[in-house]
């Protein structure tokens, strides 16, 4: 309430600027902006609520990633950095200035490693937007520091269904937008999987007590009910760090699924499968893994295994076709130095780039006379809040209006030879 | 002069709070069993698969409580010298495993990966005391605790810039696969391995504490620095032992942890680490015997307790729990026994 009235006020004011400008404009327009044949851009600039990023002339544009580039899932928040440099490299100057992305470490595990990496972005007046950040758990805190200094942000691999949830309390806000896919059609698109293609009717499901574990298997649980009057026969949780699930697995064999579902990371993943071989109960039971766990460090930990026992990964359908394959993987390769992708989120932080980049380029108030360019936050928001039918490098995106704009393409895969191999892909409407 | 024993309201509370404990786990436990949930068999497994884990935390923890006896300080490093291990070892048993050596002589090959883990994670332990902690030996106490918070992320962060942030697979041996009876009881093979050379290496241990005069040092050492000196004892060497020989046995718990989860990171070496540092605390910091019951212990708490304590009352999610339940009855040990269940009271 307090709030609305807030903004509703700030709109007032904004207004009677907005109107008292017009109103000079048309009667006497200021010197500067004779001098220079446009709209000043430092006038321009006052009359915006949230006003502009000034880049002084010969600096370079300045924007953030804000992604886990240490801890035990380093390797995500690396795979998507590859994927943003990638996209840097091609674009090259964007308005005859080079761009700088700052790197800051947002981590996954610990929630208040993402208000950390918020508050030294904020602290930085040159930065004109965010790409993060990886896990869901670390977007929750950071949002709303990022919202209050108007900046925007996109992440390519948070997937959490409530982030986009307007009233839950992890809904990221009207600056938060996402290139990667709400855990909403992932859910839905392993319990479909599940009812036709496996024909189960019992699954248990595992989650790390992460936003983006717990929703996606409540998601699959529900559309499992939903779709095919699926049984779920547990819900247990383990922790991140754990190493030893025997116990769990014990539980969970007492019940017998003929599918768990595990949306969970490496390294607890891997170890996860390996030692549901160990359970004489298990022997038949199915493993599930989602794009946590679909990834090079799946392979390497616990690859042979989850090949030989033929378990199923759902993700981000990579089939993206010509240009990811014949253009960014080489250059991604190139830069990473392996010879497969370390997650599969470098495509939605290269989308994310770019989209960023063209809302830079749109929200361009102008430049004064000095050379120093002004750009406009509130415009960057708006810019990629209208985002309709981006031809991005992971499908045409669209974002709708919860900040929702990744493709909704999700496949299911299974390990052959070491490489993931699409078995099942779908698209949600 | 003896004054008659009063009841103060510190020991009622305490009094009441063991009590409750006890009506808690006993209801618990009572209506977990009551579901009927789990055999006899699976109980029966997951202590096996307890003192497993256990074993792993018990190697560790003997080297928090033989470095805290003779320095007084905490090693938090200890667990990357252990990871360290671990680390070595997957590289020595992946290149046996790529020849084919590993299956076609397991006994060699072990002793091979073994031997070069526990020296190379030996010369870690002994690096990390030369560098980062004999500068400090007069410092105060809480200085080289700091250094070796350092020192830990020092260690981890070196071998993930070496070897990458991937999880590694440590190779399956051919003849580890599969289970074995002893006394009617099925146990996996690699719960064997393990178990059984964690009890060698402690036996070896209590051994050379106890019987060697370099074991004599060590207690020596513990029992009085200054003194020990005045006695003729090189009190550095003695000190340079120690580091060693807790840098073997994590070398050893690294390997058997490869044996056992079969993935090996950079990252592996901090929660195991927590883990083995209360098993000390909880079997007496200082205390050899003390280490390893407290490490088993530890072990078959976490495996079994969040099950049997809380299923009955209808947690839904009991073993993302465990470390919960663990800590719990770390604090209450300390509460209770406030130097652990084998230390003594210090001073005395």
């Amino acid at each position: 309430m307090e709030k609305s009235l807030r903004s509703s006020a700030g709109l007032f004011v904004l207004a009677l600027i907005l109107a008292a400008c017009q109103a000079s404009a048309s009667s006497s327009p200021s010197e500067s902006a004779a001098a220079t044949g446009a709209v000043d851009p430092v006038a321009a600039c006052e009359a915006l609520e949230l006003g502009c990023v000034e880049v002084p002339a010969g600096e370079p544009l300045t924007v953030a990633s804000a992604l886990a580039i240490t801890g035990a899932v380093a390797f995500l928040g690396n795979d998507a950095n590859f994927g943003i440099q990638v996209a840097q490299e091609e674009r090259g100057q964007v308005l005859g200035r080079d761009v700088e992305v700052i790197h800051e470490d947002a981590g996954c595990g610990d929630a208040a490693s993402g208000q950390t990496a918020a508050e030294s972005i904020v602290a930085n007046p040159a930065i004109l937007g965010v790409m993060g950040t990886t896990c869901s758990r670390t977007a929750v805190p950071m949002m709303p520091v990022l919202e209050a200094a108007g900046l925007t942000n996109i992440s390519p691999s948070n997937t959490a269904v409530s982030l986009t949830q307007p009233g839950h309390a992890n809904y990221g806000g009207e600056f938060y937008f996402r290139t990667a896919y709400s855990d909403f059609f992932q859910g839905s698109a392993v319990a479909k999987f599940l009812c036709e293609e496996l024909g189960v009717t019992t699954i248990a499901t595992i989650h790390d007590g992460s936003p983006y574990a717990e929703e996606l298997q409540q998601v699959a649980v529900d559309q499992f009910a939903e779709q095919c009057d699926g049984e779920t026969t547990s819900q247990d949780g383990i922790n991140v760090g754990d190493t030893d699930f025997h116990a769990l697995l014990t539980t969970i064999a007492a019940n017998s699924p003929e599918v768990i579902f595990l949306p969970i990371f490496s390294p607890e993943g891997p170890l996860f499968v390996t030692q549901s071989q160990e359970i004489p109960g298990l022997a038949d039971t199915i493993m599930f893994g989602a794009d946590g766990v679909k990834d090079g460090a799946m392979i390497k930990g616990a690859g042979d295994l989850a090949q030989e026992i033929g378990m199923y990964f759902s993700g981000p359908d990579l089939n993206y076709g010509g240009r990811y394959i014949d253009e960014f993987l080489p250059a991604y390769y190139a830069l990473s130095g392996t010879e497969t992708v370390l997650a599969p989120y470098g495509g939605q932080a290269y989308d994310a780039y770019n989209i960023l980049m063209d809302a830079i380029v749109a929200a361009h108030v102008g430049d004064d006379a000095d050379g120093t360019s002004y750009f406009s936050k509130e415009a960057i928001r708006e810019y990629v809040a209208g985002l309709t039918d981006y031809p991005g490098l992971t499908g045409t995106l669209t974002c709708d209006e919860n900040g929702d704009c990744g493709a909704r393409e999700i496949s299911i895969d299974q390990l052959e030879d070491g490489v993931f191999v699409p078995v099942f892909s779908t698209r949600e409407p | 002069m003896r004054r008659p024993a009063r009841i103060s309201l510190v020991n009622l509370l305490l009094w009441a709070l063991g009590g409750g404990i006890i009506l808690f786990v006993a209801v618990g436990s009572w209506l977990t069993l009551q579901q009927g949930l789990l055999t006899f068999e699976d109980w029966r497994s997951l202590v096996i698969f307890g003192v497993t884990q256990g074993s792993i935390y018990a190697l560790i923890a003997l080297g928090y409580t033989l470095v805290y006896g003779v320095l007084l300080m905490i090693n938090f490093a200890h667990g990357d010298v252990f990871m360290f291990g671990a680390m070595t070892s997957f590289f020595v048993a992946d290149a046996l495993a790529q020849a084919g050596f590993l299956n076609s002589n397991p006994i060699i090959g072990m002793v091979i990966v073994v031997a070069v883990s526990a020296v190379s994670a030996m010369i870690v332990a002994l690096i990390l005391e030369r560098i980062a902690y004999r500068p400090l030996r007069r410092a105060p106490r809480l200085v080289p605790l700091i250094t070796a918070i350092g020192a830990s992320l020092f260690i981890s962060n070196s071998v993930r810039g070496l070897y990458g942030e991937l999880a590694r697979a440590w190779p399956r041996i051919d003849s580890l696969v599969g289970t074995v009876d002893i006394a009617g009881i099925p146990f996996l093979k690699t719960q064997v391995v393990v178990i059984v050379g964690a009890i060698l290496m402690m036996v070896f241990l209590y051994w050379f504490v106890e019987r060697t005069r370099t074991g004599r040092a060590m207690r020596a050492v513990s029992e009085n620095k200054d003194t020990a000196a005045l006695m003729g004892i090189d009190v550095d060497r003695t000190i340079v032992i120690t580091f060693a020989i807790g840098g073997i046995l994590a070398g050893v718990a690294g390997v058997l942890y490869g044996i056992v989860f079969n993935q090996v990171h950079w990252f592996m070496g901090f929660l195991p680490g927590i883990k083995a540092f209360t098993a000390a605390v909880l079997g007496g910091i200082g205390n050899i015997i003390g280490a390893m019951l407290g490490g088993v212990s530890l072990g078959v708490l976490e495996s079994i307790a969040p099950t049997l304590l809380l299923t009955g009352f209808g947690v839904p999610t009991p073993n993302q729990l465990k470390d919960v339940v663990a800590f719990t009855v770390l604090v209450l040990v300390l509460i209770f026994r406030p130097y652990g269940l084998f230390g003594r009271p210090e001073g005395k």
